[in-house]
């Protein structure tokens, strides 16, 4: 116990005297006992604060970065076990790399119409729900806007939308195929009937719960419908709107890859669909994980540009 | 030392001089209706303030003074009688009443100097050039002594920093009159003594005239001229108002241990504790 509360005093004395002797010290000291936990404490607290700089912008990125790789090496350790046998029907990670690698290494080739590299595929389905989830965003935060102004119209509109936005994508294919007589609108017109009404609720919720003290301001300064909208209405709703944006765009890049599955083209839907029926997992596996990467950006990218748009909307 | 006024140019020739009425409330009664069911809020309410008055609303919560204000500013609309500015009826809100809000109510999207600007350009876009109208912010912002925070968000600045902003955007109106609905209500009571100077400050500056709600005794009493005393709801009414014969400029401290101050304290008090007492302790 002596011994202890010695050595607690000179690791005290130490700490407060020389902090750069500090880490030195925490390697040859040997734990104090129970009884003084204290300036071990402390001691941790300041190592990790006056670290060197290296130090302090590599270990949050270790610990962001680190697990994910870990967790997806495993998962390739544990799928190449099980795909290892003769009689497996999926093919093991390094048999989708040796086969169909080149679609790793090289996604913007072009050898022929049909014979195009991964990334023009993404770049084509990508282009469609660009059209289809812009048209989504205009249509939908204006009918918004308009629902949210009159209790009336939300009440009758709301289960209605409700209703509608259950429907999966490809049920309105047909629907739309017969409209349009062809497969580019139609497919456009798929993604952006399931944008769509994610907008239209968010924002009509946002135009909703606009604070009452804003309302009584714009009223003091008499500011005229215009102003009212673009100076008070849209900046208030803009949280929730990007809501409805982020939800509509991960919609549209699911209905994307199934109504090009279905319509054909080049999109990457339509790939996985031409692979399937050419035996080519490979492939499909590669083409899923771009799928999955894109949508995942997709997703970031709204939710960043939302995040820089209502900058301090939230705050009170 | 602070900067000079800018000249009031836009007041209308018809203004009253100090000490003329300017704003009557006629005989208000308000209703409020609610799923078939009505409630009095105010009866009879009849009061008249003059030019250059700073007058003060105190009540019970519950007593309809908060209404009171909604009615003068034109945000809600009375039910018989009428408010009167100038001896016109007016029964919309406008920049010629602006509000002070209990809970400051910026635009939290917009900086400091854009929240004031907005009301500026509103009420000035024809009448002042660009420039004027920039110095105009400036200028009110400095009355607060905010322009030191002009570029930075409401959520960046503490709540009184932001009752001071929502003061600055009031008068860069140039309200005939400035509404305050309990603007000090949520700060705490250091800050809220450094706003009351302030406001003390700028009304011996510019001698507007002032409507503030309160439930403070010594925040009414320390800066009004008057304090109008609501009885209870529901159907409340004007039960008392107190002339506070004090000197001005007013320093609290002085003020503190005064005959005038301690005596019209105890008025005030007296009011509200003994013979308006508040309902639910009461009941």
């Amino acid at each position: 116990m002596l011994a202890s509360d010695l050595k607690t005093q000179c690791f005290e004395r130490s700490v407060a005297s020389d902090g750069a002797a500090e880490t030195a010290l925490a390697t040859t000291l040997t734990p104090p006992a129970a009884g003084a936990p204290a300036p071990v404490i402390a001691l941790k607290a300041r190592g990790s604060t006056s670290g060197f700089g290296l130090r302090r912008v590599l270990g949050p990125m270790v610990e962001t970065v680190l697990p994910p790789l870990v967790v997806l090496a495993v998962a390739l350790f544990i799928w190449e076990m099980a795909a290892a046998g003769p009689r497996a029907s999926m093919p093991a990670p390094s048999r989708v790399w040796t086969e169909a690698g080149d679609l790793i290494a090289s996604p913007f080739f072009v050898n022929g119409p049909q014979d195009i590299g991964l990334g023009w595929r993404v770049a084509i389905s990508l282009q469609r729900v660009a059209i289809g989830f812009g048209l989504a965003s205009i249509v939908g935060i204006v009918i918004g806007v308009l629902i949210g102004q009159s209790r009336i119209a939300m009440r009758g509109l709301d289960p209605i939308f409700q209703v509608l936005r259950t429907v999966p994508p490809l049920a309105w294919l047909p629907i739309s195929l017969a409209a349009f007589r062809d497969a580019n609108p139609s497919a456009i017109f798929v993604i952006f009937i399931t944008a769509i009404w994610p907008i239209i609720i968010n924002t009509a919720v946002g135009i909703r719960n606009i604070p009452q003290d804003y309302r009584n301001v714009a009223a003091v300064l008499q500011l005229n419908a215009m102003e009212y909208f673009w100076r008070i209405m849209i900046p208030a709703a803009a949280p929730y709107i990007f809501t409805g944006l982020r939800i509509g765009i991960g919609l549209s890049w699911l209905a994307i890859v199934a109504a090009e599955m279905l319509t054909g083209g080049v999109g990457i839907g339509f790939f996985i669909w031409d692979a399937w029926n050419s035996s080519r997992l490979p492939d499909i596996i590669v083409a899923l994980v771009y799928i999955g990467l894109v949508g995942f950006v997709l997703d970031r990218s709204v939710a960043a540009i939302g995040a820089l748009a209502t900058r301090g909307a939230q705050a009170t | 030392m602070i900067a000079p006024l800018h000249p009031r140019s836009h007041v209308p020739s018809s203004a009253p001089a100090k000490g003329q009425p300017l704003l009557k409330v006629d005989a208000v009664d308000k209703v409020f209706e609610r799923g078939g069911k009505t409630t009095e809020v105010l009866r009879d309410v009849s009061l008249t303030i003059c030019q250059g008055e700073f007058v003060s609303i105190i009540g019970h919560s519950g007593c309809g003074k908060s209404t009171l204000l909604n009615l003068i500013a034109g945000l809600t609309t009375v039910t018989r009688g009428a408010v009167l500015l100038d001896n016109r009826e007016v029964n919309s809100p406008g920049p010629d009443r602006a509000v002070v809000f209990q809970n400051h109510s910026l635009l939290p999207w917009l900086t400091v100097y854009d929240n004031v600007r907005l009301a500026v350009d509103k009420v000035f876009g024809r009448l002042k050039s660009r420039q004027e109208r920039h110095e105009w912010t400036l200028h009110n912002l400095d009355l607060v002594q905010m322009r030191h925070a002009a570029d930075k968000r409401p959520g960046e600045i503490s709540g009184g920093m932001k009752q001071r902003v929502g003061i600055a955007r009031a008068l860069a109106m140039e309200p005939r009159v400035l509404l305050m609905d309990e603007p000090f209500g949520a700060l705490d009571a250091l800050t809220r003594a450094n706003l009351q100077d302030s406001v003390m400050q700028i009304h011996s500056r510019i001698a507007n005239t002032v409507i503030m709600i309160t439930h403070d005794i010594d925040e009414a009493v320390l800066l009004s001229d008057r304090i109008v005393m609501m009885t209870n709801g529901p159907a409340a009414r004007i039960g008392e108002v107190l002339q506070v014969d004090l000197p001005r400029p007013r320093n609290r401290l002085e003020m503190v241990s005064g005959r005038t101050y301690i005596a019209c304290r105890e008025t005030v008090m007296k009011f509200l504790y003994e013979r308006h007492r508040y309902v639910e302790a009461a009941a």
